[in-house]
């Protein structure tokens, strides 16, 4: 589904990401680990259209999506959250996940300064649609509150809930568990399965191991811009190079 | 008798704000709206249509540059410049200038879609511009085009302006010297205005100038073609300071580039400082009160003063008592007189 070959970023003389190549199969739950720095949140960046790669090639179901503008990448089928949520914050949380919808409503300028019973439709139901986001991330109670004034946990949801209002068939979410307590853990593991479970394939950045391992088919670890390691959850955690990658020991 | 007109519009305006009601508050809106309708019949007083009218014409550019500023976030300092374009448009093609002379009810049409046009073009080069930056640009896009109308003398009659401009005219009856049916030219296109700037606020493109005003590059994640967005406030905006335009040109028949010096944009973004930027009835509200203290408070204070003896013109003070009044709301209430709930608690938590 996403294929990045041999792609290369750098920063001045730092090599943030070198050479990488990526498979993402369609449907599968994949993970991306690393110390911190380890070029990471650089290939999400990539994917999603921050940056364009100094060298190589991203593919997205075939299309060579590398050079698109972000708005293109989203409208195509990658939605992504970020790693300091970037939530709209002084919207209602169901204002931010209508606004993750804009790619694929119709309303032109004219049905938006007539409201036309053709706008009036669309917006209707793009209300029950955000509705029901807010329901499957469990933040149905709070669909007029500001982002802002959300805890921090639901934050996190609900920035997964705009993501997904733009229909993804690639999901990227980059540490969907920092800051969150076990219990908060344990229902993001849950949310991802059920994300999954509509047919949408889920790329994830992550620190906390308990998480990765519980939820990913498939796990990639990146050390200073190169991929060490990847395989199994079972594989990676008994590969010496990633264990000496985290703990900084020499590989025998 | 003036004053009257002020104090109970910027009243019923804020009294409508704080109703939890949204029907009782459209009902407080439209019996304002009738009694400003019905006023001419009741009061025969020709200066006081004349004021209204200005103002009228400065709630109109306030109601656009809001929806630039206030919903899209872009801090456009060179606004005047299509307040120019829509004024200019009507005077190239309804005056002796070229012997040309359209219609005043076509040419609304036609500066607001020039004045869109221009601030497309306008606004293209600083879509990736943000913050200072972008108003540095804005600001300098308004200096030149004053001054091309300045040396165009060809075409804009140079530092002189066009004069004669014609009176337009309704089913064939001239406004003439009248200035009660400019005063009901303005109470039309304030409703259009208004109608258009709440649906647009409630709409697929209001939410997505909220979100690039919030972070523009999460919006751009999310799939807000923000090019396009940025656009469309900027084309949205203009026009209604071409339809503006024309109705300031006709109503003076005159126009001069002196008219859209760099001192007009500054006025009508003090107007939204001092209302509540970003929410209508709060730029409404500014409006109002600058207009007022423009061309009410300062002409009488300068005849109190003569009649006192003293030889003082409060006109030449009027950038010192807007500056005194925006830092006073600075100080004392940053949002605005009649801010949104959005922009209250923006301030609010950016405090805390």
């Amino acid at each position: 589904m996403l294929r990045l070959e041999r792609i290369t970023k750098r920063f001045g003389e730092l090599v943030a990401v070198n050479d990488l190549s990526l498979n993402v199969a369609a449907g599968s739950i994949c993970a991306v680990i690393g110390p911190n720095g380890a070029g990471k949140s650089t290939v999400f960046n990539m994917v999603s259209g921050v940056y364009r790669p100094g060298a190589g090639e991203i593919f997205f179901e075939d299309a060579r999506i590398d050079a698109w503008p972000s708005h293109r990448i989203a409208a195509a089928g990658i939605a992504r959250t970020f790693q300091n949520i970037r939530l709209f914050s002084f919207m209602a949380a169901i204002d931010n996940v209508l606004a993750g919808e804009d790619a694929h409503l119709h309303a032109r300028l004219w049905d938006s300064l007539l409201h036309t019973p053709r706008q009036r439709r669309e917006e209707k139901a793009a209300r029950e649609r955000a509705r029901d986001l807010l329901r499957f991330v469990g933040l149905e109670g709070v669909a007029q509150t500001y982002a802002r004034n959300l805890p921090y946990g639901s934050q996190r949801r609900l920035e997964i809930a705009r993501a997904l209002a733009s229909r993804p068939k690639l999901l990227l979410l980059d540490e969907p568990a920092a800051g969150m307590n076990p219990r908060e853990k344990g229902e993001l593991a849950d949310l991802v399965a059920a994300i999954r479970e509509r047919g949408i394939t889920v790329m994830l950045i992550e620190h906390d191991m308990g998480l990765v391992m519980r939820v990913s088919d498939e796990i990639t670890v990146l050390d200073y811009g190169e991929r060490i390691a990847s395989g199994k959850p079972a594989e990676i955690r008994n590969d010496p190079r990633v264990v000496a990658a985290y703990l900084g020991t020499a590989v025998a | 008798m003036i004053y009257a007109y002020f104090l109970v519009a910027i009243a019923v305006i804020a009294v409508a704000q704080r109703l939890p009601d949204i029907r009782v508050k459209r009902a407080l809106f439209l019996l304002l709206g009738a009694a400003l309708l019905c006023a001419p019949l009741f009061d025969r007083n020709d200066a006081t249509f004349n004021v209204l009218a200005d103002a009228g014409i400065f709630v109109l550019l306030a109601l656009g540059l809001n929806i630039v500023v206030g919903f899209a976030g872009l801090l456009d300092l060179g606004y005047a410049a299509f307040f120019a374009i829509g004024a200019y448009t009507y005077a190239m093609m309804a005056s002796p200038l070229f012997n040309l002379h359209l219609p005043f009810w076509l040419l609304l049409f036609l500066a607001a879609a020039f004045a869109a046009v221009f601030g497309i073009i306008l606004g293209a080069p600083t879509l990736r511009l943000r913050g200072d930056y972008l108003a540095i640009v804005t600001l300098g896009f308004g200096e030149i085009v004053p001054q091309i109308f300045q040396n165009l003398t060809k075409y804009t009659g140079g530092p002189n302006g066009i004069g004669a401009l014609d009176f337009p005219s309704f089913f064939g009856r001239s406004f003439g010297q009248n200035t009660i049916p400019y005063y009901y030219v303005v109470l039309a296109l304030i409703a259009l205005a208004l109608f258009f700037a709440y649906n647009v606020r409630d709409s697929r493109l209001g939410r997505a100038w909220m979100a690039i005003r919030e972070d523009e590059l999460a919006a751009r994640h999310m799939g807000i073609n923000t090019t396009a967005v940025k656009l469309a406030a900027f084309a949205l905006g203009a026009s209604f300071s071409g339809l503006a335009g024309v109705v300031f040109a006709a109503k003076l028949s005159l126009v001069s580039p002196d008219l859209f010096q760099f001192q007009v944009s500054v006025l009508i973004v003090s107007m939204l400082v001092l209302g509540g930027m970003g929410n209508i009835p709060g730029v409404i509200v500014g409006a109002l009160v600058l207009v007022l203290v423009n061309n009410v408070v300062l002409p009488q204070a300068n005849t109190i003063a003569a009649s006192a003896g003293l030889h003082v013109d409060f006109g030449n003070y009027h950038f010192f008592i807007y500056g005194a009044i925006l830092v006073g709301i600075m100080l004392f209430r940053p949002e605005g007189l009649l801010p949104s709930r959005q922009r209250q608690e923006e301030l609010h938590h950016a405090a805390a």
